[in-house]
C-alpha cells in the first residue's frame, strides 16, 4: 500500500462523497420503478410462434432483434482484427504441459465438442444457442492452447481467416437473401425461419468459438514463413 | 422491498464502486476491471428489473445482456492486449502523464 | 435482374457494403487497396442512393425483419441522418483515397479491415432509430477507432489509445445504464416510441443526465475534453482525419437526437450550461491550440475548440441555430479532415511536425500549403466557406434573440482560429535553421487533402441545399426549439 499525500487523501474522500451521491440518487430513481412491469414480455410470447423457435431469447436474439446481433458479430471480429494488428510480443515463454493437462485435455475435448453441440441444437427451445455454444467451444480451444497444441501450418492462414468470419458472412449473406428473395432484411418467413436461425447459430458457434479462443492467443500466428518467432509448431 | 430491487440496488452499487476503481486506481488491470465490474452492475439491474413480469421474466433485457457481456469481452481483450503492447513499449503499466507534448 | 435490385433496400447497404468490405479486404489482403478503393466508391454510392430515394419518397422508416418497434429495430432516415451519411461518405472517400498511398503494405493489411468496420459503425448509428442499437454502434466505432490510433506504434500512441478505450468505454457504459432505466421505466429503447411515453420521473432524470454524461464524454466538451489531443494527434493521420472529422460527431448526433426527441424539455438553466461549456472549449481550445509547438496537437486543440462551437446552439435552441450548429459540424469534417492530411503530407515530407521548423514548405509543397489554407479559411469562419455559413446562422440568432454574449464567443473563437492558422502559415514561408532531407510526397495524398478543404469552400456557396435537405423530417420542431424553423429564410 503506497503512502498518500494530503491532496490525494483530499480528493479520494470528495469523490467517495461525490459517488455516493450518485448511488444514492441512482438507487432512489430504481426504487421509483413500478412493481410489476410486464416490459415487452407479452409481445414477445404473442410472436413466439411466428419466430421460428420457441426459446423467448433465442427468438430476440436472432429474429426480433437479429440486426444487433449481426452488429455485435461485427464487434467480436473487429476485436480479433485490432488484437492481431498490435502485433506480438517480443519474448514468449512455453513451458512442456504436465501429464495430468496433457491427459485431461485429450479426455475433456471431446466432451466439450459434444456439450457445444447440444447447447446449439437445443437453443431453439431451451436455454442455449449459438453465444453459449460457442463459448464452450472457446473453452475447449483454450484447454487446447494451454496443453501446448498449436493448429497445424496448412490452417493459420486463408482456412483460419474464413472460420473467423464465418459467422458474420452467414448472418449478412442470410439478410440479403432475403431481401433479394422480397422480403425484408432480416425477415425470416415462418416455413424457413427455424432453419435459417440455425444455419446463423451454427456458423456463428464456430466463429464465435475460435475468434474467442485466437484472441486467448494474444497474437497472428506465425504462418511458418517468417523466421523470429518462438512459437512452437507442435502437432498432437 | 421485493427482491429485485435488491438486486437492482446491488447493480448501482457495483457500478459505482468500479466507477471509484476506475478514477483512483491507476494500474492499468485494475481499470480493466473496474469497467468489467461497471458492466456487470449494469447487466445485474437490466435483468433483475427484467423479472418485474407475473409470468416468465422479460426476454429482451436478457438478450440485452448477453450482447453486453460478448460487447464487455470484445473490449476486454482490446485492452489486455493494448496493456501489454504499452507495458513493453513503455516499461510502465499506467496511463502516460498528461499533456504529451 | 431489376426485380431483384428493386427489393433492396437502400437503407441497409451503406451498412452491409462496409461489413462485406471488411470481410474481403480481411480474407483477401493481397489485392487489400484495390478493394478498398471500390467498396469505399460503392459505399458513397449507396448513400447517394439513399438521397434520391429520400428526396423523392420523404422520411424513411424501415422494420428490421418485418418486426416493427417496439419488438423489433427500425431503420430511420431524415434530413438530418442523411446529411452525417453524406459528410461520412465523402470524407470517408477522401480519406481512402488518401489512405491508399499512405500505408505500406504491412499496415494496410490491418488499416483497410479496422477502418471498412468504423464505416460501417457510423451508417448503422446515422441509421438507427433504436437505442441499443446505437449502443452496440457506438462499441463498434470506439473499439476499431482505438484499434487505428494504435495503429501508429510507439509508446506515445499506445498510451493515447489505452487512454481512449478506458473514455470511449466509461462513456459507453454510462449511455447503457441510462437506456437500461429507459426500458425499464417504458418498455421500449425506440426513439420514437420513447418521445412519446416519455414522463418526468427521477428515472427519466437520471437517465438523462447518464446518458448525457456519456455522450458528452465521447463528444470531447470541455472539460471531457483531456483525452482527444493525445489521441488524434498521435494516430496516423489519415485517422487523425476520421477522428475529428466523423467519430466525435457521431456522439453528438446522438446526443442531439435524445435531446430533441426523448428527453422532456429542461429548465433552461440546464441548456445554458451546455453553452457555457462549449464557451469554454472554444476559449481553451484556441487558446491551447496557439501555445502547441508540434502541427497534429495545434489541429487536435482546435478540434476541441470548433466542437464548442456546435453547443452554443443548445441555449439558443431554435430551428435556426441547429443548422447553423450542423453546417458547423459539416464544414467542420471537412476542413479538419484536409488538415490533418495536410499535416500527414508534412509530416511524411519534412520527417517532423514542429511548427517553427516547417521549412519553406509554401515554396515546395504548395498544393499541401493551399489545402491548409483554404481549410483555415473555413476553421476561422471567413466568406466564402462552410464555416462561414454556419457561424454566420449562429451570430444571426444570438443578436436576434437579444442574447448577445454568444456572438462575442463566437467573435473570439474566430479571432484565435486566425491566430493559430496564420502562426502556421507563417511558419510555412520561412527557412528553417536546420534543413531536413525532403521524402517525396505522393500526388494522391496531395490532391486529396486538396479536394477536401475545396468542399468546405463549396460548402459556403451552395447552402440553400443543404439547409433544405435538414429540413425533409423537421427534426427540430420540438419542444426545445423556442420558435418555428420555417419563415426564418436566408
Amino acid at each position: 500500500m503506497t503512502k498518500l499525500n494530503n491532496k490525494q487523501r483530499l480528493f479520494r474522500l470528495l469523490l467517495l462523497v461525490l459517488l455516493s451521491v450518485l448511488a444514492a440518487g441512482l438507487g432512489y430513481a430504481v426504487l421509483k420503478l413500478p412493481l410489476q412491469a410486464p416490459g415487452l414480455s407479452t409481445r414477445v410470447t404473442e410472436n413466439l410462434v411466428v419466430s421460428g423457435v420457441s426459446n423467448p431469447v433465442t427468438a430476440v436474439l436472432l429474429n426480433f432483434r437479429g440486426y444487433d446481433t449481426l452488429l455485435e458479430m461485427a464487434v467480436l471480429l473487429l476485436a480479433l482484427l485490432a488484437v492481431w494488428s498490435l502485433g506480438s510480443q517480443s519474448e514468449r515463454r512455453e513451458s512442456a504441459p504436465g501429464a495430468v493437462l496433457d491427459m485431461l485435455s485429450r479426455l475433456l475435448i471431446p466432451l466439450f465438442i459434444m456439450v457445444s453441440g447440444y447447447l446449439l441444437w437445443v437453443g431453439a427451445h431451451a436455454p442455449g444457442g449459438a453465444f453459449q455454444a460457442g463459448s464452450v467451444l472457446a473453452a475447449a480451444g483454450v484447454l487446447l492452447l494451454l496443453a501446448g497444441w498449436r493448429p497445424g501450418v496448412w490452417f493459420v492462414g486463408l482456412p483460419l481467416r474464413i472460420t473467423l468470419v464465418l459467422g458474420l458472412a452467414m448472418f449478412v449473406a442470410v439478410a440479403v437473401a432475403v431481401q433479394l428473395a422480397g422480403w425484408r432484411l432480416l425477415e425470416f418467413p415462418l416455413p424457413v425461419a427455424g432453419t435459417l436461425i440455425l444455419l446463423i447459430e451454427a456458423a456463428a458457434t464456430l466463429s464465435i468459438g475460435i475468434t474467442l479462443a485466437a484472441l486467448f492467443f494474444g497474437h497472428r500466428p506465425q504462418t511458418g514463413q517468417d523466421s523470429g518467432s518462438q512459437t512452437e509448431q507442435g502437432e498432437k | 422491498m421485493s427482491s429485485v430491487f435488491f438486486y437492482a440496488l446491488t447493480g448501482v452499487g457495483l457500478f459505482t464502486l468500479g466507477l471509484y476503481a476506475l478514477i483512483v486506481y491507476t494500474h492499468l488491470l485494475r481499470k480493466i476491471l473496474a469497467i468489467n465490474v461497471m458492466g456487470s452492475g449494469i447487466f445485474l439491474l437490466l435483468v433483475s428489473l427484467a423479472a418485474r413480469t407475473r409470468g416468465a421474466p422479460d426476454p429482451v433485457p436478457h438478450a440485452m445482456v448477453i450482447t453486453g457481456i460478448v460487447v464487455a469481452i470484445s473490449a476486454t481483450a482490446l485492452a489486455l492486449v493494448l496493456m501489454l503492447r504499452l507495458r513493453e513499449a513503455s516499461d510502465r503499466v499506467e496511463l502516460p502523464e498528461e499533456p504529451m507534448e | 435482374m431489376i426485380m431483384l435490385w428493386h427489393n433492396i433496400s437502400w437503407q441497409a447497404m451503406p451498412v452491409l457494403l462496409p461489413l462485406v468490405g471488411a470481410m474481403l479486404c480481411f480474407l483477401l489482403p493481397q489485392r487489400i487497396k484495390f478493394l478498398g478503393l471500390m467498396i469505399a466508391l460503392a459505399i458513397a454510392a449507396s448513400v447517394f442512393a439513399l438521397l434520391l430515394q429520400v428526396l423523392d419518397e420523404g422520411v424513411l422508416r424501415y422494420s428490421v425483419g418485418g418486426w416493427g418497434a417496439p419488438l423489433g429495430i427500425d431503420l430511420y432516415t431524415d434530413g438530418l441522418s442523411l446529411l452525417m451519411l453524406l459528410m461520412t461518405a465523402l470524407v470517408g472517400l477522401g480519406i481512402s483515397i488518401y489512405a491508399i498511398a499512405y500505408f505500406k503494405s504491412d499496415k494496410a493489411v490491418h488499416f483497410w479491415p479496422l477502418w471498412m468496420l468504423l464505416w460501417a459503425a457510423l451508417n448503422a448509428l446515422f441509421l438507427s432509430a433504436d437505442l441499443f442499437n446505437l449502443y452496440v454502434t457506438l462499441e463498434l466505432l470506439g473499439l476499431s477507432a482505438v484499434a487505428l490510433v494504435a495503429l501508429a506504434g510507439g509508446a506515445n500512441a499506445l498510451g493515447a489509445a489505452m487512454r481512449y478505450l478506458f473514455v470511449s468505454l466509461l462513456g459507453s457504459l454510462f449511455y447503457l445504464l441510462g437506456l437500461a432505466l429507459l426500458y425499464h421505466s417504458f418498455a421500449t429503447v425506440d426513439i420514437a416510441l420513447l418521445a412519446q411515453r416519455i414522463e418526468e420521473t427521477p428515472a427519466v432524470w437520471a437517465a438523462m443526465g447518464l446518458m448525457s454524461a456519456g455522450l458528452l464524454l465521447k463528444t470531447a466538451l470541455f472539460p471531457l475534453h483531456f483525452w482527444l489531443p493525445p489521441a488524434h494527434a498521435n494516430a496516423p493521420a489519415p485517422v487523425s482525419a476520421l477522428l475529428s472529422a466523423l467519430v466525435v460527431k457521431a456522439s453528438f448526433y446522438i446526443l442531439l437526437r435524445l435531446w430533441l426527441d426523448v428527453f422532456p424539455p429542461t429548465n433552461s438553466m440546464l441548456v445554458q450550461f451546455l453553452g457555457l461549456l462549449g464557451a469554454c472549449a472554444v476559449l481553451w481550445g484556441g487558446l491551447q491550440a496557439l501555445r502547441q509547438t508540434r502541427l497534429k496537437m495545434l489541429i487536435a486543440y482546435s478540434t476541441v475548440a470548433q466542437l464548442g462551437y456546435l453547443f452554443i446552439a443548445f441555449p439558443l435552441a431554435t430551428g435556426m441555430a441547429w443548422k447553423g450548429s450542423l453546417y458547423l459540424l459539416i464544414s467542420h469534417a471537412l476542413a479538419k479532415s484536409a488538415m490533418f492530411l495536410a499535416a500527414g503530407n508534412l509530416l511524411r515530407f519534412g520527417g517532423h511536425d514542429r511548427i517553427t521548423q516547417l521549412d519553406r514548405v509554401a515554396q515546395r509543397l504548395p498544393l499541401t500549403l493551399a489545402a491548409f489554407a483554404l481549410a483555415g479559411v473555413s476553421i476561422m469562419g471567413l466568406p466564402p466557406s462552410g464555416g462561414f455559413i454556419g457561424k454566420w446562422l449562429l451570430l444571426d440568432v444570438a443578436l436576434r434573440s437579444g442574447q448577445w454574449w454568444w456572438a462575442v464567443i463566437l467573435m473570439l473563437g474566430s479571432l484565435l482560429a486566425a491566430a493559430y492558422i496564420f502562426k502556421v502559415i507563417g511558419h510555412a514561408f520561412t527557412q528553417a535553421e536546420v534543413a531536413h532531407e525532403a521524402i517525396e510526397v505522393s500526388k494522391m495524398m496531395e490532391w486529396s487533402a486538396f479536394l477536401l478543404a475545396l468542399a468546405a469552400i463549396v460548402l459556403g456557396l451552395v447552402s440553400p441545399w443543404p439547409l433544405a435537405l435538414m429540413d425533409i423530417g423537421s427534426p427540430f420542431n420540438t419542444a426545445l426549439s423556442a420558435t418555428c424553423t420555417s419563415g426564418v429564410a436566408q
